[in-house]
């Protein structure tokens, strides 16, 4: 019998990711690393990375470039930590081919750190300001985002050096009961939406006594607009990987799956390269770490139907029928995957696990509230200085996020809405700032944790718009099968469409709030059941914009075209500037008999260009609604003749 | 045996009965469309079942007999979820009652009588879709705006022997029965099954006429 243990194995492996790092520092390079996350790569990091190599070598500089995942500045893609020795290391935002070339220039070669340009720096020193002082850093709580934009995410031993798969190798000298235990006191809540306790999970799945059990990781992900779990996946899949095996070991499953919607390239590439690195060095697979503990983990590539996040329509999609939801119970812990009992957990869930079992329940316990322990991550959109993924500890209010991490309403603005936990969740108005943020405190306000959607909407947002704007997503991924979500929310759809055409009926309301109710009571799956949560809060809270829309025919965002006209105020016009006229794709704009501009009312297609185009000193071009409030102004008859000529 | 009491009526079920079963054998209706006896996992697709158990408002198809219970049918919460979804169901229906073969024998008809909704619901625009008749069938016709979607055609379809020769096809509301890839080398095993004709609740799956042939 050998004497070999997990940690032995283990060591084996970390030494070997130790030397590989020690010889890179040893060289006494710059680094430079690049966020390369769908985010970086979509706002040019690929051309920024070639950018780079084409400099240091033009320069004849050496430098270790360093291709990592997304730290969560998306609005400063992309961003680029540079590690100059003698310097602390300085982050770069929105760095262009043409930055990079002066970074190699200025910063690598000549010792100017170039001030106007960088973020900040990562550790204390005299000259430039650290980014740990800024509101997003100061706030933030990294835990399950940590290493991400750190690591290389396609190189296991980046992570193992950053003190990957320890936790793991640790673990498996402990009992499974023991890993359970811990999981069940951290208090950890289900990340995919509904904060199932997942210890609760795991322990129904442990106590099954069926010989096959199953782990899934519910990378689906569906909702418009959220990208927290691509992120993590692309930034640092092995956390998630450690995560279900961990899983694995705790229920005494032998077989996982990770479900990723295949419309998520670079998330698939990087899962596929993090599974063939794990197994080659035998932390997945045959006998784990030297342990007679096997677990079989596979990519499984879904086709991107928003109901397949949800997980009994997920197991029919794996099972090669119809994506379609099916009644519970059975749950899937009971009687999954080809009838075996089958923990399904979101990204965020798994990525959670190592590092509570690396420091311990207590540890996780003391970040965020008593009843939702631990930390969420956060994608923010929609009308904020910096968007982008943010990990804070749960209990932080909304008033926080919004205007202090995420910077604010752009250009002046006023907040009017946010919209969480995505088309499932609900708008809340600017009085429900103060929220602390989780999941009971949400969906007491009538929105949802969500797995993590947050989109933020300025003044200018008509909210029937927005319920619209979900019920459209909804219905058409609805999977057709229970009469509530079927029909109904084609129904409140097409009332929704109405009303923000202006043909709005005064009954329209009540059926809406009824048809909503009943959509949410009797609907088969999750998805029925919370599709008509837009509806419900925004008829809740902003009730008088729907009553607009159909009394008075008035959009009071002035969203809704069919409800607004675009004029020139001839006061403002300045005679003979025609800097609108040629913005105007259906030759709307005319000039009037004493050489000022107006807007023909019947060919105008309210694309809102004119508005852009008239200089700012005259902003003379206004949106009005109701539409039949705008001036009509005859074109002179004359013009036309002239035209003739 | 089990006892449970439905609407104040005593009645006596071997345990493991689905519930619907229990009422219906004891001539307690409960509206139903998509229930079929004897299938492993109830699809509960129709939400129409409805009942009250311990003020929870519950589809009755999906609920297993397994000790004493009490049941109330007829509450005013479950009457409003049956009516909406039975006016949901009625207002993508072409009500054209007089020319459809299933007329006086439509479940349709009978849940709308006995719920007490209008067949042609007000408040709801009425949505259809196109083509109105598809004959992919070598000879069955399929009528999507009769079709309730129940999915009993397609089930009982796979419990037959031999390929299953129809399933559903889109989503959402585009869902229809497709049979898929059904020829004339179909025609034997369909001419001698038809369980999908018997099945079919309203007129949505109809022999096509010979004049169509
Ligand atoms: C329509 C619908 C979509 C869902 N999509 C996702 C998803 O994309 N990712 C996810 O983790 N959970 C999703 N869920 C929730 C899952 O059904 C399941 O509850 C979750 O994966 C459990 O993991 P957790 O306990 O870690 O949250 C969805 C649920 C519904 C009803
Ligand atoms: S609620 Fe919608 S998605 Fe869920 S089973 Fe019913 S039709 Fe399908
Ligand atoms: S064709 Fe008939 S049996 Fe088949 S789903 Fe439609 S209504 Fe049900
Ligand atoms: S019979 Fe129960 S839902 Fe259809």
């Amino acid at each position: 019998m050998s004497q070999t243990t997990p940690r032995i194995s283990f060591n084996a492996i970390r030494e070997q990711a130790e030397k590989r790092r020690k010889e890179l520092d040893e060289t006494g390079l710059p680094k430079v690393h690049i966020g390369m996350a769908t985010c970086g790569i979509a706002a040019g990091a690929l051309e920024t990375k070639t950018a780079f190599e084409q400099a240091l070598a033009d320069q004849n500089i050496a430098a270790r470039i360093h291709a990592v995942g997304c730290l969560g500045h998306c609005y400063a893609e992309p961003l680029v930590l540079v590690e100059n020795p003698g310097w602390p290391p300085i982050f770069y935002y929105g760095v262009t081919p043409g930055n990079a070339g002066m970074i190699v220039r200025a910063f690598l070669r000549d010792g100017d750190p170039l001030l106007e340009t960088l973020l900040g720096a990562t550790e204390p020193n005299d000259l430039i300001p650290q980014v740990k002082d800024f509101p997003r850093f100061a706030f933030e709580k990294k835990v399950i985002t940590q290493k991400s934009g750190f690591i290389d995410p396609e190189d296991v031993y980046d992570y193992i050096d950053h003190g990957g798969y320890e936790t793991l190798s640790a673990c498996l000298e402990k009992s499974p009961g023991d890993i359970l235990q811990e999981v069940v006191h951290s208090g950890l809540r289900g990340r995919g939406g509904a904060g199932f306790p997942t210890g609760t999970k795991w322990r129904l799945a442990r106590e099954a006594e069926i010989e096959h059990k199953v782990v899934i990781c519910n990378a689906d992900e569906g909702d418009p607009g959220a990208y927290m779990d691509r992120t993590i996946l692309e930034s640092n899949p092995h956390q998630v990987i450690e995560g279900m095996v961990l899983c694995a070991y705790a229920v005494g499953a032998s077989k996982g799956i990770i479900y990723v919607r295949a419309e998520y390239p670079l998330a698939v590439r990087v899962i596929t390269k993090a599974l063939q690195q794990a197994e080659g060095l035998g932390l997945i697979g045959k006998n784990i770490l030297g342990t007679d503990f096997s677990f079989d983990l596979s990519l499984f590539q879904g086709s991107g139907a928003f109901v397949c996040g949800e997980e009994t329509a997920m197991i029919q999609s794996i099972e090669g029928y119809r994506g379609v939801a099916q009644h519970r119970p059975p749950y899937p812990v009971e009687k999954g995957l080809y009838g075996w009992p089958t923990v399904i957990n979101n990204v965020k869930t798994f990525a959670s696990i190592a590092p509570i079992l690396e420091r311990g329940a207590e540890w996780y316990r003391s970040m965020g509230t008593d009843k939702s322990p631990g930390t969420a991550v956060f994608s923010v959109v929609g009308n904020v200085v910096h968007p982008g993924l943010v990990e804070i500890p749960m209990g932080v209010d909304l008033r926080t996020l919004i205007l202090e991490i995420c910077g604010g309403i752009p250009n002046k603005k006023a907040f009017k809405a946010v919209q969480i936990g995505g088309p499932s969740g609900g708008c809340l108005p600017e009085r429900f700032l103060d929220t602390p943020i989780d999941f009971d405190s949400l969906t007491e306000a009538g929105a949802m944790m969500g797995s993590g959607g947050i989109v933020v909407m300025d003044e200018d947002t008509c909210m029937v718009e927005v319920a619209r704007y979900f019920l459209d997503f909804t219905q058409k991924e609805s999977c057709g099968k229970c009469t509530f979500c079927r029909v109904g929310t084609k129904h409140l759809l097409g009332i929704l469409e109405r009303i923000t055409k202006g043909e709005g009926r005064e009954t329209d309301l009540k059926t809406l709030q009824e048809l909503s109710q009943d959509i949410k009571l009797g609907s088969l799956c999750g998805l029925g059941k919370t599709a008509p949560n837009p509806v419900i809060t925004s008829l809740r809270y902003f009730r008088e914009e729907y009553e607009a829309h159909i009394k008075e025919k008035r959009c009071p965002a002035k969203m809704c075209r069919s409800l607004t006209a675009f004029y020139i105020d001839l006061d403002k016009c300045a005679r003979g500037c025609d800097a609108c006229v040629g913005s105007c794709p259906v030759e709307a704009i005319f000039t009037t008999k004493d050489r000022k501009k107006a807007v023909d009312q019947i060919l105008c297609v309210k694309c809102g260009e004119c508005m852009v185009a008239c200089p700012v000193e005259y902003s003379a071009v206004k949106k009005i609604s109701p539409a039949q409030l705008a001036p009509i102004i005859p074109r002179p008859e004359k013009k036309e003749d002239k035209k003739a000529e | 045996m089990t006892k449970l009491l439905v609407d104040n009526k005593e009645i006596e079920i071997e345990p493991g009965t689905v519930l619907l079963e229990a009422c219906l054998r004891n001539h307690i209706y409960i509206p139903n469309l998509c229930y079929l006896p004897g299938m492993p996992h109830p699809d509960a697709s129709c939400r129409l079942c409805f009942v009250e158990i311990d003020g929870k408002v519950v589809p009755s198809c999906t609920v297993k007999v397994n000790g004493p219970m009490r049941v109330k049918t007829d509450t005013p919460a479950v009457r409003k979820l049956q009516q909406s979804a039975l006016r949901l169901l009625l207002s993508v229906h072409e009500v054209d009652c007089a020319n459809c073969p299933a007329n006086k024998q439509c479940a349709l008809q009978e849940i709308a009588r006995f719920l007490r909704v209008g067949l042609k619901p007000k408040g709801l625009d009425r949505l259809l879709k196109e083509p109105s008749i598809v004959s992919d069938h070598p000879f069955i016709d399929f009528y999507p705006n009769r079709c309730v979607l129940c999915g009993r055609c397609v089930r009982l379809c796979r419990t037959k022997e031999g390929r299953p020769q129809m399933n559903f096809s889109a989503r959402g509301f585009n869902t229809v029965i497709s049979f898929y890839g059904a020829n004339r080398e179909s025609m034997p095993t369909c001419e001698e099954c038809r369980s999908c004709l018997k099945a079919c609740p309203v007129g949505a799956l109809v022999l096509r006429e010979p004049a169509r042939e």
